[in-house]
């Protein structure tokens, strides 16, 4: 899968009817050479050509134009890609897409499933390896029951114990019995928790974003200067430690931006700069990723705009997303190096602007405004951490891309990239 | 013969230490890993008894100490985990562990372990 264009479907659906380039050509009225540069993108193609190639292919003129959505498409090759035993069509696969569409979501709603059930037996086995909590419960059992079990073995092997002896044991008996009692219970409330397992085993992050796609990234609460506690303590999507923590930083950060840019006041100056980020962040005189995040939380019927939002540390890690339709920001995998979000990070402090297109998606683009700035307070002698964050927002004018960048290597159609961690299970050059 | 259990657990301490000693062993205890290797040069012992488990140091990281110090490296010792995977008995026999035993275990188990391991003291 070079690209999604018009030229390459038409070659896909030719070679998928084995229609020879020559007879295409002949059937339309051009010439096989013409034609062969049509199919690898070397001439524009429109209007009454399409129609007629579509006519001769048998389907639909918008297929060729417009394609199926590619988001849907690339769902589709990767189910595909996990089944080894069959052997989809995948040189149909657009057409699929186009033609059943129900079916085809299907298909991408059941693949999501099966990774999230995947994900949740990762969890599942990584808990029982590695959960100290859960390590630690086990341990004290185990040790319980050897004390228990070697004290009732001295006092069942010794008839004849010294009275003295024979009393400590029992002390000892009684003790450790009583622990093993307190011990089990706290290993079955454990491994009772476990059967509400959306909660159990959803990370706090994930129990973070579903609270905040729940409410829209948006608080009027705490427009009005609400308590943050109220609304953390009431959440039933918040039901971790982590997840609360989470959840007060983000409702913290969000309050003091509700205070810094008041509502109206920030709806306003929306209009007059026509969304410039640096120009709110001079009205306002707060920092630009403040602006960001103001941006991103409000919802587009108050901006008109559609923002989305990522936030990393300089780990790398996701500290949390607004997703935006067609800015692919990956959940369980990591994300791609080359976005100006990472870039931010070598240059701390730098606001970066780019215009940045999918390398699997023509036509859409986006404008991402990154910067980094400093985890707290910076101090002599101690080394400054710092987290990017980038603001999406779709590109309405088409301008030549500055960069091509990706969701995640494994569903990125990039053939040559010095970043790529991982093949591609997207199929090349179909 | 001189035993020495570093353990940490008081009532698996007291259980072990009264199955060896009616045996006649001469059973002394230690219950910290911090400076468990000071306890066995000043102890001597003929076998060591050590739980994996213990505040401070880990068994492994002292049975490694007691293998790289040409004055103890010879002594037997006998490892009590509460973990029976296969991945730590590996590393126990990767770091010269002479014998490896799970909790909970019979006091027969014991006592027959520390026999064998002194037999030949």
């Amino acid at each position: 899968m070079k690209d999604r264009s018009v030229g390459s479907r038409i070659r896909e659906r030719r070679m998928a009817l084995k229609i020879r380039q020559a007879e295409l050509a002949s059937q339309v009225g051009i010439s096989a050479s013409y034609l062969n540069l049509i199919e690898h993108d070397k001439r524009r193609i429109g209007g009454k050509l399409v129609v007629d190639i579509a006519g001769a292919l048998g389907v639909e003129a918008t297929l060729l134009s417009e394609g199926a959505e590619a988001a849907l498409i690339s769902a589709l090759r990767e189910a595909a890609n996990v089944v080894t035993n069959v052997a989809p069509e995948l040189e149909r696969i657009e057409e699929f897409a186009a033609r059943f569409p129900g079916w085809a979501n299907v298909i991408r709603a059941q693949h999501q499933t099966g990774l999230k059930l995947e994900r949740t037996v990762e969890t599942l086995s990584d808990r029982l390896a590695h959960d100290p909590e859960l390590a630690a419960a086990m341990h004290e059992v185990l040790s319980m029951v050897t004390a228990v079990h070697a004290t009732a073995g001295i006092l069942h092997e010794n008839r004849e114990l010294e009275p003295e002896w024979r009393a400590r044991f029992h002390r000892n008996l009684s003790e450790d019995s009583q622990r093993l009692a307190d011990s089990s219970q706290l290993l079955v409330n454990f491994l009772d928790g476990a059967q509400d397992a959306e909660t159990r085993m959803a990370s706090p992050r994930d129990e973070l974003h579903s609270f905040l796609e729940n409410a829209g990234y948006f608080f009027p609460q705490l427009e009005k200067g609400d308590d943050i506690e109220a609304i953390v303590t009431g959440s039933e999507l918040l039901h971790s430690k982590g997840a609360h923590y989470l959840a007060r930083e983000v409702l913290a950060d969000y309050a003091i931006n509700a205070k810094s840019m008041p509502l109206e006041a920030f709806e306003a100056a929306h209009v007059d700069t026509n969304g410039d980020v640096a120009a709110l962040a001079e009205i306002f005189s707060v920092s630009l990723a403040a602006v960001m995040r103001r941006l991103a939380f409000l919802p587009k019927p108050i901006l008109n705009q559609d923002y989305g939002l990522v936030k990393c540390d300089m780990a790398g890690t996701m500290i949390y997303r607004k997703e935006l339709k067609g800015f692919s920001l990956p959940r369980y995998s990591s994300a791609c190096p080359r976005w100006p979000l990472f870039r931010a990070l070598q240059r701390p402090g730098q606001p970066l602007v780019q215009i940045v297109e999918f390398a699997a998606r023509e036509m859409e683009q986006f404008e991402c405004f990154a910067v980094s700035e400093p985890q707290g307070r910076p101090q002599f002698g101690q080394d400054t951490t710092f987290t990017a964050t980038m603001l999406i927002t779709p590109n309405a004018e088409r301008k030549p891309p500055e960069a091509q960048v990706g969701a995640a290597c494994r569903i990125c159609s990039v053939e040559t990239c010095l970043s790529r961690r991982e093949p591609s299970i997207l199929v090349d050059g179909i | 013969m001189r035993v020495l259990l570093i353990e940490d657990e008081p009532n698996i301490i007291e259980a072990i230490n009264f199955i060896l000693s009616r045996e006649g062993y001469d059973v002394a205890t230690h219950a910290n890993g911090h400076d468990a290797i000071d306890a066995v040069r000043d102890r001597a012992p003929d076998v060591i008894i050590l739980d994996v488990m213990l505040p401070g140091r880990s068994g492994y990281e002292i049975l490694e100490d007691l293998r790289g110090d040409a004055a103890l490296a010879d002594i037997p010792v006998l490892m009590l985990t509460a973990r029976g995977q296969s991945r730590d008995r590996e590393m126990a026999e990767k770091l010269g562990v002479s014998k490896f035993m799970t909790k909970p275990f019979a006091n027969s188990d014991v006592l027959d372990a520390v026999r064998a391991l002194t037999a030949h003291v």
